[in-house]
């Protein structure tokens, strides 16, 4: 008996100190919902790293921010919903913003994490009318957004075809998930308006097996397809489109469907094709230098350092990088360094990347400028294309920066996010 | 011959060369339970092991470089440049082999005797140990798998056909994908060396007995454990044989241990005990699917059916046939 109370007495000392330490030392906790097991862990790990590395530079080199250091417990969500919830869950408690790396865990977060008051922040995925910040306060989705996506694919096309696209086919090859249907919407708005056919060809999760959807395709040969895959998939479907001789140049995938891992596995078949992008390739910034400097050269590099520089440990840079100045731009806000998760939020929601922060932050034309305001939280949505080059095995950026269509997409999300706040009763912001 | 005739037998022919390759998967289930009476859950995560392994043979990549250069500060990643790939897959072979015997070793010797839904919930625990185990050893890249086997489509049959449709009619020609057709003829040939293996060689015999009656098995002086060994062994190689033709169609990563969800119908339909029963259970489900997919999802304007698809077929068949196509019948006396 007395043998079970010092055990018990234990554990609870040990759980006590435990949270403890994670108050004391947990200043600015920016919890990570990482999947580097399952399915998707090729694509997931690169990312994570890219997080990891530039929060370990920050903390080494600056000190933190504004003295303050970061924490960053990962949990593992091997990009399964249901799991996601439960490390929001688990970690919510002191975090000032969530990164849920899936559009599906986004979606069970926002009614969630606004009635917390956490912020959520999807760069570049999620649902797209969190833009609208009159409707979602705590949810924020820059650079740009899957809308933003579609309408920029369709615009390179147009550009392409000297702005006519009335008798062409174009078909959607999309991830049958939240994440794969998101742009389906926009880009039906946009087959009325320029009088395009478009095609829609889910692909349940992992993707594995697409013989029957490339027979499809093969059948109906559209002119271009446009891709929202994800993992195994979108390697897979790149491989079949060379199997089948589509012109790889008529072949997008949007910014989740461009890196390295989707490309090598078809090897010369994958030259031409073409993928979205808001930001850049590559190890020629300052960041690059200062995390040799401060993390990979002490031994500190998170996993074996192989992915640094690739597409998504590059996104997984830039991403920390937005949510550590957000915590800049909060301590200035109000004068502290001990920052809440509301005044987190404040930092967010005035985060001004413009050419010169950029460069300051070690960033210099790595990706388009952007700002979010009270209004607009998805930032510039401006994306450029990138296309891959098999023999050099390197992605080459063939176009300038772009915007897509706002007329529609801007209505779509004033429709969308108008609907949320009426099914929710959330009055209206920034008046 | 009218285009949509055409389009009809190119889906089929499609069809049935997937469901080759779900056989390859379901072969080696069907091995271990016939010898053992075990559902090898982990038999999907066999084939991803040995696709990373054949791939990490073929560069060479030290095992467990991460782990290594993270204890002890050193930079080893590769320790030999590229190696043939005949040299890789016989290394590779080995490994199975070894992974076998300790399988054997550490948990099946334990678990003698014990109720089938141990020995299942034995092979769960196995499968994430060693997806984990395969993801310390090698990594969790993307690795490209190239060991010659020629991929994409059929040029030759694309022009053989392309002038079989009526006149007038715009046909490109019928796809097949080469690799699949190269599934095809290594599936025909391993059920044919696994039946001569059976019938004609003394542990083929041995397989057998154990198959139909263990204790009856052991007291002819048959070794259960040898048996089972063998046997994993077996299964082992099968996986490598999916892993190295799902691994040359998407890159090997860890996905491809779902793989083993395609082969569950396979085996409904087909019978748990019955290496035919596999074969045809895998070109009946491929054909389904792809049959379903295009013409069903086509006519209700819906996708992603064949999933599921394969699934309602394999829950149809088991309404009427219980113990699947070949299955051995059950029979219980009081």
């Amino acid at each position: 008996m007395r043998l079970k109370k010092l055990f018990m007495g234990m554990a609870v000392s040990v759980i006590a100190i435990g949270s403890f330490l994670e108050v004391a030392t947990a200043d600015l906790k920016f919890p990570m919902l990482v999947y580097r097991t399952g399915a998707y862990a090729p694509n997931g790990i690169p990312n994570a790293d890219g997080f990891v590395d530039y929060y370990r530079m920050i903390n080494a080199r600056d000190g933190g921010i504004g003295g303050e250091k970061i924490v960053f417990p990962e949990c593992e969500t091997g990009y399964k919903t249901q799991v996601g919830v439960e490390c929001y869950e688990k970690h919510k408690k002191g975090a000032m913003v969530f990164q849920p790396m899936s559009t599906g865990i986004t979606y069970q977060l926002i009614p969630k994490a606004t009635a917390d008051g956490v912020t959520v922040y999807s760069t570049g995925y999620g649902r797209t009318s969190a833009k609208n910040g009159k409707v979602f306060k705590w949810i924020f989705n820059a650079p740009a957004t899957y809308w933003d996506g579609a309408s920029i694919a369709i615009r390179h096309i147009l550009k392409q075809n000297l702005g006519n696209i009335r008798s062409k086919k174009i078909a959607l090859v999309y991830h049958n998930s939240a994440y794969g249907k998101e742009p389906i919407r926009t880009l039906e708005v946009l087959a009325k308006k320029h009088g395009y056919k478009l095609m829609l060809l889910p692909v349940d999760h992992p993707g594995q097996e697409q013989k029957a959807t490339w027979l499809k395709i093969r059948k109906s040969r559209p002119d271009y397809i446009l891709m929202w895959g994800w993992g195994v998939m979108n390697s897979v479907a790149i491989k079949s489109a060379a199997s089948i001789k589509f012109p790889m140049e008529n072949f997008i995938g949007i910014w989740w469907s461009g890196s390295e891992n989707d490309v090598l596995p078809a090897g010369a078949g994958a030259n031409g094709y073409k993928a979205l992008t808001f930001n850049a390739p590559g190890t020629d910034y300052q960041v690059h230098k200062d995390i040799k400097k401060y993390v990979h050269e002490k031994g500190n590099a998170s996993g074996d350092g192989s992915h640094f520089g690739t597409v998504l440990y590059n996104r997984g840079l830039f991403q920390a990088m937005v949510q550590v100045e957000a915590a800049n731009v909060a301590q200035k806000m109000h004068g502290t360094s001990k920052i809440t998760a509301a005044m987190y939020r404040d930092g967010m929601e005035n985060v001004n990347l413009d050419a010169k922060r950029m460069e300051e932050l070690g960033f210099k034309n790595f990706s388009p400028p952007f700002k979010n305001t009270c209004e607009n939280h998805g930032g510039s949505g401006l994306a450029a294309v990138q296309q891959w080059d098999a023999k050099a095995k390197k992605w080459n950026m063939i176009t300038d920066y772009m915007y897509g269509d706002s007329e529609v997409v801007s209505k779509l999300i004033a429709e969308d996010s108008a609907k949320y706040a009426k099914e929710q009763k959330i009055a209206l912001r920034c008046k | 011959m009218s285009v949509e005739l055409l389009n009809f037998i190119e889906t089929v022919l499609n069809g049935l060369m997937s469901g080759i390759m779900y056989s390859l998967v379901a072969l080696g289930f069907v091995l271990i339970f016939k010898a053992s009476g075990v559902f090898n859950f982990a038999q999907g995560v066999f084939a991803l092991f040995a696709a990373l392994t054949l791939v990490g043979f073929q560069t060479g990549q030290v095992p467990f470089s991460h782990l290594i250069n993270e204890l002890f500060g050193t930079k080893f990643h590769h320790w030999y440049p590229e190696i043939h790939s005949f040299l890789a897959i016989f290394l590779t072979i080995l490994t199975m082999i070894v992974l076998a015997w300790i399988i054997e070793r550490l948990v099946l010797k334990h678990l003698v005797n014990q109720e089938p839904i141990i020995l299942f919930m034995a092979t769960i625990g196995l499968a994430f140990v060693l997806e984990g185990v395969g993801d310390l050893m090698w990594g969790s890249d993307v690795k490209v798998l190239d060991v010659g086997i020629p991929s994409g489509g059929s040029v030759w049959l694309e022009n053989a056909t392309i002038g079989l449709a009526s006149e007038g009619s715009e046909y490109y020609g019928m796809y097949i994908d080469v690799l699949n057709v190269w599934a095809t003829v290594i599936a025909v040939f391993l059920v044919t060396a696994l039946a001569i293996f059976s019938q004609y060689t003394k542990t083929g015999r041995a397989l057998r007995a154990v198959a139909d009656d263990h204790q009856a098995a052991l007291s002819v002086g048959i070794s259960l454990r040898t048996i089972w060994v063998f046997v994993w062994a077996m299964s082992g190689f099968i996986a490598m044989v999916a892993g190295i033709m799902w691994g040359t169609e998407s890159g090997v990563q860890f996905s491809l241990s779902l793989i083993a969800l395609k082969a569950l119908p396979v085996l409904i339909l087909g019978g748990f005990t019955s290496i035919p029963g596999a074969i045809i259970g895998g070109l009946l489900i491929g054909v389904g699917e792809k049959l379903a997919e295009i013409y069903i999802g086509g006519l209700l304007d819906i996708g992603a059916i064949e999933n599921w698809f394969a699934y309602f077929m394999a829950l149809v068949f088991l309404l009427f046939r219980p113990q699947g196509l070949f299955g051995d019948k059950i029979i219980e006396r009081v």
